[in-house]
């Protein structure tokens, strides 16, 4: 029996605007093992933050959780009152957000706003949070804590910016931590420097992680489990290693493919043809099926189960 | 190959202010002499990270932004030189797309109005013929007819950019700039723009430069590669050469950050230095030359690279 930290079942969220409905996820089932990364991958619009804000409870109205469960260290998230959520939400499940200039208050020192956190939760004195929020600033790799601890987001660049919201995210010690998009705004060198951080620090407070991205390559040295998001659903689940071996899913294969191949034979890219739906527009049957190349009569007509494969291989796919 | 663009010795700087209250400036470099040639019908990719000049370099090149020194030749005309309506006039030969497909279309005007309004001013066409010439050229951008009358907001990012893409071939450029095109796109959609870059490439002959911070994607689509780092180039040469046997430490970790693999990094900002190389307080493989000597870019046409490895 494996140990999941966190089980989520058959989970759905939409958005009531006006007489339409509109479902952003759509029967997710997604766990995580206990100090392992689960990679999240998806292009815009698939439902990959809804998830991350659906797990934290943050879906902003006219969004709503609409069925599901959401297990996490033995509760179920989406029957506790907004109170007991609180002490989860930062607590005990951190986040990092894509843009660090708009997740830190613009207004008030760094060194303030991680303080303020273990204050709230931890209900730490001010001095005392204090020490300890020098202390992460030079876990996450500051070498002048003291100095750090009185500036303001402005004055620092990205990848410290990035580091100063991670520092906020483990500050209380949680046991899954959720990062969406945390490299996308910065470079190639930065982002390195930030996932070998998150690495260490997950191993060292044994974390586990959802990481969301849409960058496979990172998933590729990253992840243990990776799945792949389209139209609110997850198509394919697999071990990171086995995905990269072997992708099935055509929706997976075009994703790689147009992002690898390219041999010095081949004049132009493997594309995916169309683009991809919006959420108020989904076709009939599989949601895939305008831009799947194996297209056959009955992807039309009925969406497929998510299928278990085996070997931690899920799929939801009528080939298999 | 005959030559259409060169560039010589390019600089652009801003003055920024210390702090708030401060009235000591910094001048920062955001372009530092750069000099390449690009050839009829090629493609040369600029590859480097936000910050490091490529987008200022790439305005200069097309004078929408005034560079402070350096020259820049197109076709041999000097443009430092041109008068503003000669410049106007030669526009239509220089075409640009800009990253954000969202931004760069005006949001009130229809898809045969944001390309028509060059054709009519270039005088390709006039009021009648436009939206014949119009669906001609979004049926090259692989759009049906049916976009003539859309408004951006009806279109999807990928659709977006193949509409810019169309308003800068509308004027059949022997120049295109393309700043990050393929950046803000969806990863699927990504692949079908870089195929139409390739489309047009073989079919109109268009010199293009392509800036891009990925590395993974310029190689697709470029003939020749520069590497920029703060405002220098720091490798250049052919794409085989760069690709495959990349000589600047900078441009390795940029290679092996596409295979996956993370190389960890010095981040020293106290070894910040104002006469080195400008890669001195990351590079893995320093010495005390470095510290105080810029290297200058040696080697042959088909492989350039500024750093003192050799001693």
């Amino acid at each position: 029996m494996k140990d999941y930290i966190i089980e989520i079942s058959n989970l759905y969220t939409s958005f009531f605007i006006d007489s339409q409905v509109i479902t952003v996820i759509s029967g997710l089932d997604l766990v995580i093992e206990k100090g392992k990364v689960f990679g999240l991958i998806g292009e815009s619009g698939s439902g990959k933050t809804m998830t991350a804000l659906s797990i934290m409870r943050l879906i902003p109205p006219p969004g709503k959780i609409s069925g599901g469960k959401i297990f996490f260290e033995g509760k179920n998230l989406l029957s506790l009152t907004d109170k007991e959520m609180e002490d989860i939400r930062g607590n005990r499940i951190g986040m990092i957000f894509q843009e660090p200039m708009t997740a830190l208050n613009p207004v008030i020192q760094i060194g303030e706003q991680i303080s303020e956190t273990l204050m709230v939760h931890k209900g730490l004195s001010r001095a005392k949070a204090k020490e300890q929020s020098m202390e992460l600033l030079r876990k996450v790799g500051f070498d002048n804590p003291d100095k750090r601890y009185y500036q303001y987001p402005h004055q620092l660049s990205g990848g410290q910016r990035q580091r100063v919201l991670i520092a906020i995210a483990i500050s209380c010690n949680p046991s899954l931590l959720i990062a969406d998009e945390p490299t996308t705004a910065l470079d190639v060198a930065t982002e390195a420097h930030i996932l070998l951080l998150l690495k260490e620090i997950m191993a060292h407070h044994n974390m586990s992680m959802l990481f969301i991205t849409h960058n496979l390559n990172i998933m590729k040295r990253f992840g243990d489990t990776i799945g792949i998001m389209y139209a609110g659903r997850i198509l394919e689940e697999a071990p990171v290693d086995d995905f990269f071996h072997e992708p099935l899913h055509p929706y997976s294969r075009g994703l790689i493919d147009s992002i690898f191949a390219l041999r010095p034979d081949e004049k132009r890219l493997k594309v995916i043809p169309g683009f991809v739906p919006r959420l108020s527009e989904l076709p009939e049957g599989c949601k895939f099926h305008p831009r799947c190349v194996y297209v056959m009569d009955r992807c039309k007509k009925e969406e497929p189960e998510f299928k278990n494969l085996g070997n931690g291989r899920w799929i939801r796919c009528y080939l298999f | 190959m005959d030559t259409l663009l060169s560039v010589l010795e390019l600089k652009k700087t801003y003055e920024v202010k210390r702090s708030l209250f401060s009235s000591k400036k910094e001048v920062i470099n955001a372009v530092d002499s750069i000099s390449f040639d690009l050839s009829k019908g090629s493609t040369l990719g600029i590859v480097g990270e936000s910050g490091s000049g490529k987008s200022t370099l790439a305005r200069c090149i097309l004078f929408l932004e005034k560079p402070d020194g350096g020259k820049v030749f197109f076709e041999g005309r000097d443009l430092t030189t041109l008068k503003k309506s000669e410049m106007r006039s030669l526009r239509k030969d220089m075409q640009i797309i800009f990253q954000d497909p969202y931004s760069s279309l005006n949001p009130r005007k229809k898809v045969y109005e944001t390309i028509g309004e060059a054709l009519i001013f270039h005088g390709f066409t006039d009021k009648k013929g436009v939206i014949s010439q119009v669906t001609d050229i979004l049926k090259d951008v692989g759009l049906d007819e049916d976009f003539v009358f859309k408004y951006p907001h009806e279109m999807s990012g990928g659709q977006r950019q193949r509409v810019a893409i169309g308003r800068a071939i509308a004027t059949n450029p022997k120049l295109i700039v393309a700043d990050e095109p393929v950046s803000s796109l969806d990863v699927s959609i990504q692949a079908q723009i870089i195929n139409l870059f390739l489309d047009i490439k073989e079919k109109r002959n268009i010199s293009m430069i392509f800036v891009s911070h990925d590395l993974n994607i310029v190689r697709f689509i470029s003939d020749e590669i520069i590497v920029v780092f703060k405002g220098r180039v720091v490798e250049s040469g052919k794409k085989q050469e760069v690709f495959y046997n990349p000589l600047h430490p900078y441009t390795k970790m940029l290679i092996e950050s596409i295979k996956g693999d993370f190389i960890k990094i010095g981040f020293d900002m106290k070894d910040d230095i104002a006469y080195g190389c400008p890669y001195y307080m990351r590079c893995t493989i320093k010495k005390e030359r470095c510290r105080n000597e810029k290297p200058s870019l040696i080697g042959d046409d088909t492989h350039k690279v500024a750093c003192f490895m050799d001693g």
